[in-house]
């Protein structure tokens, strides 16, 4: 019996420390890209949980009751920022009753202020599209920028849990010096693509075909966040024919229909890129990331 | 040319605003006043315009350095505390089977509420204005006020909300939607129909909204469990304004929630709330159709349970998504009933145990399309009456109470070219009036917002 008492006890031990509760700091990711970035950092002193999947559109989520749950119990709310989740982050952290993550507060931290944004837009107007106040959001296809959010997120993470200082000092140390050295071996892998046109379908393209020098030369969407009419797609086809593309970029989260429509009326090939994190089965985390976007870029213009 | 339309307006007005005596005399006084204030107005937006342009020209390093700040950078700064405002404008036609005015829920106490099928033809809806922001560090205040097409403004919340209370604590005060059930918090611009389920309709007035306090408790758990309480002035219906010291229109809800999976998440709540009636009047027609004024004073108890499912398929179907909702209110009221309050006056006991319920499915089959259906359904049961079984009066004194079943199917069809526009077709046979027979209710809306994007919750 005791034994029996002695084995439960251990079993709950063992259960106990294996639970989230027993890292020093549980953080709430919005993106599966900023969460794995959260778990490079971080380690075992982190317990890392992710609101959307690659799969989803963030700009479209829901402040479910178990992202309420995970916000209200998070020690750091790691968000992408520049009201890339304007429609449901404000609901979560509100409803979440947790002082801690609160905007301004030191466990409130976007990706995005740690960067300079391209396309912030000149004139505030939703007749415009979808646009951002504070520039173009999707910050995450430059690995330069990902090189930088790490810095400002492991002093963040020493900040929060000063006794792990050292520890995330040296895993941003050796996340910095891999991260480094796959920059440039992305770069030196993706040199031929450096001036492709291609077609890209939403805004949050921009920063990967900038890093890679692709040329925009359409967007399937007719303004951000607006879908195409038969029409406009009619007068792609024309445009496309005058300058064509080599390439339609698609992300793992798009309806595919538009793009590959488009795909068959001009010479173009239809990739679909993983975007995040889990957007692909090689896109298992940062660098399987970009090794998969950039292995299907060659693929496609070869 | 440009320059003579503000310029005759800023005389008129300047004419207008002045006390007739003093006209002559301070006229150019006062033009010449108001155009030094806009000179220097301009002057200092420029000014802002300048630095805004430097700013955004500038390499990134030097908009961190501390320039010598100018008046009109403090003004900017002084604009940037402005709350968030949002704007919703909404509008409808109907066409209505039968005449919308002799509408009335059978066998249930009328409330005074904007229920109904509304009225015919075109309508301007309510125009609902929100402002919001953080007042320091400790709390976030919030106004939400509609106003009506006959001019009128409603305020329909007005609270405080704290930031910083630990443990999971949220207190909430001023007037808000009760946390109770599962849309009595939504605002009409959100709902999934054109107007609330026949049981809200009934039993709220549409909604219930509390002048008081709401403490909020989040668990320390990985799955969703939220307690709350309430306590206000009892002042809308099924309460009537307290006159006496402390507090009424008590109200406890517990919500539970998760996700099953990666594509399903869910939420149920149960909730109680009681609400005092002193003198709670409403009109009916007596045994010989003249009108007369009752009223109901005594006690009134509401449970409500409620439960959402939400099915958004993460692979393959973009912008799709399934919401099944469905919630139960039963009321049980317990006092004296007052027959013709300026007349006759005969009070008795009264007793009532009334009880409805919807269920409704929301489907957006494409990512701008969404159908929806609804059923709904209240049973007024037979009220006690005192004045009628102790042959006081006969049960044809009390139209509006005589037993009735009232129900309604509604089906909708909407399209929401973005985020921020929505067009909405519904459909629906009503057959909430006693004789049973079915009125169509055909309506087409259209819901806008503008401004800062609305916060909405699951």
């Amino acid at each position: 019996m005791k034994r029996i008492i002695g084995h439960g006890l251990l079993a709950f031990a063992l259960l106990a420390a294996s639970l989230p509760a027993s890292a020093a700091l549980r953080i709430l990711a919005t993106t599966a890209d900023w969460g794995a970035l959260a778990t490079e950092l971080g380690g075992d002193r982190v317990a890392v949980y992710t609101a959307t999947s690659a799969l989803q559109d963030v700009h479209r989520v829901e402040a479910r009751p178990s992202l309420i749950a995970r916000a209200r119990n998070a020690d750091l709310l790691v968000a992408n920022g520049a009201e890339l989740e304007l429609g449901w982050l404000p609901v979560l952290v509100q409803e979440s009753g947790n002082p801690r993550i609160q905007r301004g507060a030191p466990g409130y931290f976007e990706a995005a202020a740690q960067l300079r944004l391209v396309e912030v837009p000149a004139q505030f107007d939703r007749a415009q599209g979808d646009i951002h106040a504070q520039g173009n959001p999707h910050v995450q296809l430059d690995p330069h920028n990902v090189g930088l959010v790490a810095r400002a997120l492991s002093a963040r993470l020493a900040a929060l849990d000063p006794g792990g200082a050292a520890y995330y000092a040296a895993r941003a140390r050796d996340f910095g010096a891999r991260w480094d050295a796959a920059i440039r071996h992305w770069e030196e892998m993706a040199a031929p693509l450096r001036g492709t046109p291609v077609v890209i379908m939403h805004r949050d393209q921009v920063y990967l075909c900038r890093w890679l020098g692709l040329t925009e030369v359409a967007s399937i969407e007719p303004k951000p966040g607006v879908p195409p009419s038969a029409g406009y797609l009619g007068q792609l086809v024309t445009r496309l024919a005058a300058t064509p593309a080599r390439a339609i970029l698609l992300n793992a989260y798009n309806d595919p229909k538009a793009a590959n429509w488009l795909s068959q009326r001009v010479k173009a090939q239809a990739v679909v890129l993983p975007f995040s994190v889990g957007g692909s089965d090689r896109a298992k985390d940062l660098f399987g990331l970009f090794d998969d976007t950039i292995e299907r870029l060659l693929e496609a213009v070869r | 040319m440009h320059g003579i339309k503000p310029f005759a307006a800023l005389m008129a007005f300047t004419c207008v605003a002045l006390p007739a005596g003093a006209r002559a005399a301070d006229d150019v006084a006062a033009l010449r006043a108001e155009l030094q204030a806009m000179k220097a107005d301009y002057d200092a937006r420029v000014t802002a315009l300048e630095s805004r342009l430097a700013e955004l020209e500038s390499p990134p390093a030097a908009v961190s350095e501390p320039a010598s700040a100018p008046v009109a950078a403090t003004r900017a700064a002084a604009a940037a505390f402005n709350p968030a405002i949002s704007l919703i404008l909404a509008g409808s036609y109907a066409d209505t089977s039968r005449e919308p005015a002799d509408w009335r829920i059978a066998g249930l106490m009328p409330n005074g509420g904007e229920i109904g099928p509304g009225e015919r033809s075109f309508g301007l809806g309510e125009s609902e204005i929100t402002l919001s922001a953080n007042v320091d560090p400790y709390f976030s205040g919030t106004l939400i006020a509609a106003v009506t097409g006959e001019g009128e403004i409603e305020v329909e919340e007005a609270w405080f909300r704290t930031l910083a209370l630990p443990a999971g604590f949220t207190l909430k005060g001023g007037r808000f939607f009760s946390g109770i059930g599962y849309l009595n918090e939504v605002h009409a611009h959100a709902w999934d129909f054109a107007d609330q389920p026949l049981a809200y309709q009934a039993l709220y007035a549409n909604q219930y909204a509390q002048d008081g306090a709401q403490l909020k408790w989040l668990a320390p758990t990985d799955f969703f469990l939220e307690l709350g309480a309430e306590a206000g002035n009892d002042g809308a219906f099924p309460g009537t304004r307290r006159e006496g010291n402390g507090a009424g229109g008590t109200a406890l809800f517990a919500h539970v929630g998760g996700d099953i999976g990666d594509s399903l998440s869910w939420r149920v709540g149960a909730s109680w709330h009681e609400a005092d009636a002193e003198n709670r009047a409403y009109e009916d027609l007596d045994q010989f159709g003249d009108a007369v004024l009752n009223a109901f004073t005594g006690g009134s108890r509401t449970w409500i349970a409620d439960a959402v499912l939400k099915w958004t398929p993460q692979k393959g179907a973009p912008g799709r998504q399934l919401k099944l909702q469905g919630e139960y209110l039963g009321r049980r009221e317990r006092g004296t009933l007052v027959f013709d309050t300026e007349g006759a006056a005969l009070a008795d006991a009264y007793r009532s145990s009334q009880s409805g319920w919807y269920l409704q499915g929301v489907y957006q089959f494409r990512p701008r399309w969404r159908a929806g259906l609804r059923y709904d359904s209240l049973d007024s049961g037979t009220p006690s009456i005192g004045l009628v079984s102790g042959g006081a009066l006969p049960p044809e004194a009390f139209p509006a109470l005589l037993p009735g079943d009232a129900t309604r199917s509604t089906v909708m069809l909407d399209w929401n070219p973005s985020e921020f526009s929505r067009w909405r077709l519904q459909y629906a046979w009503d057959e909430a009036r006693d004789d049973g027979d079915t009125d169509r209710q055909l309506r087409l809306q259209y819901l806008f917002g503008i401004g800062a994007h609305g916060a909405h919750k699951y």
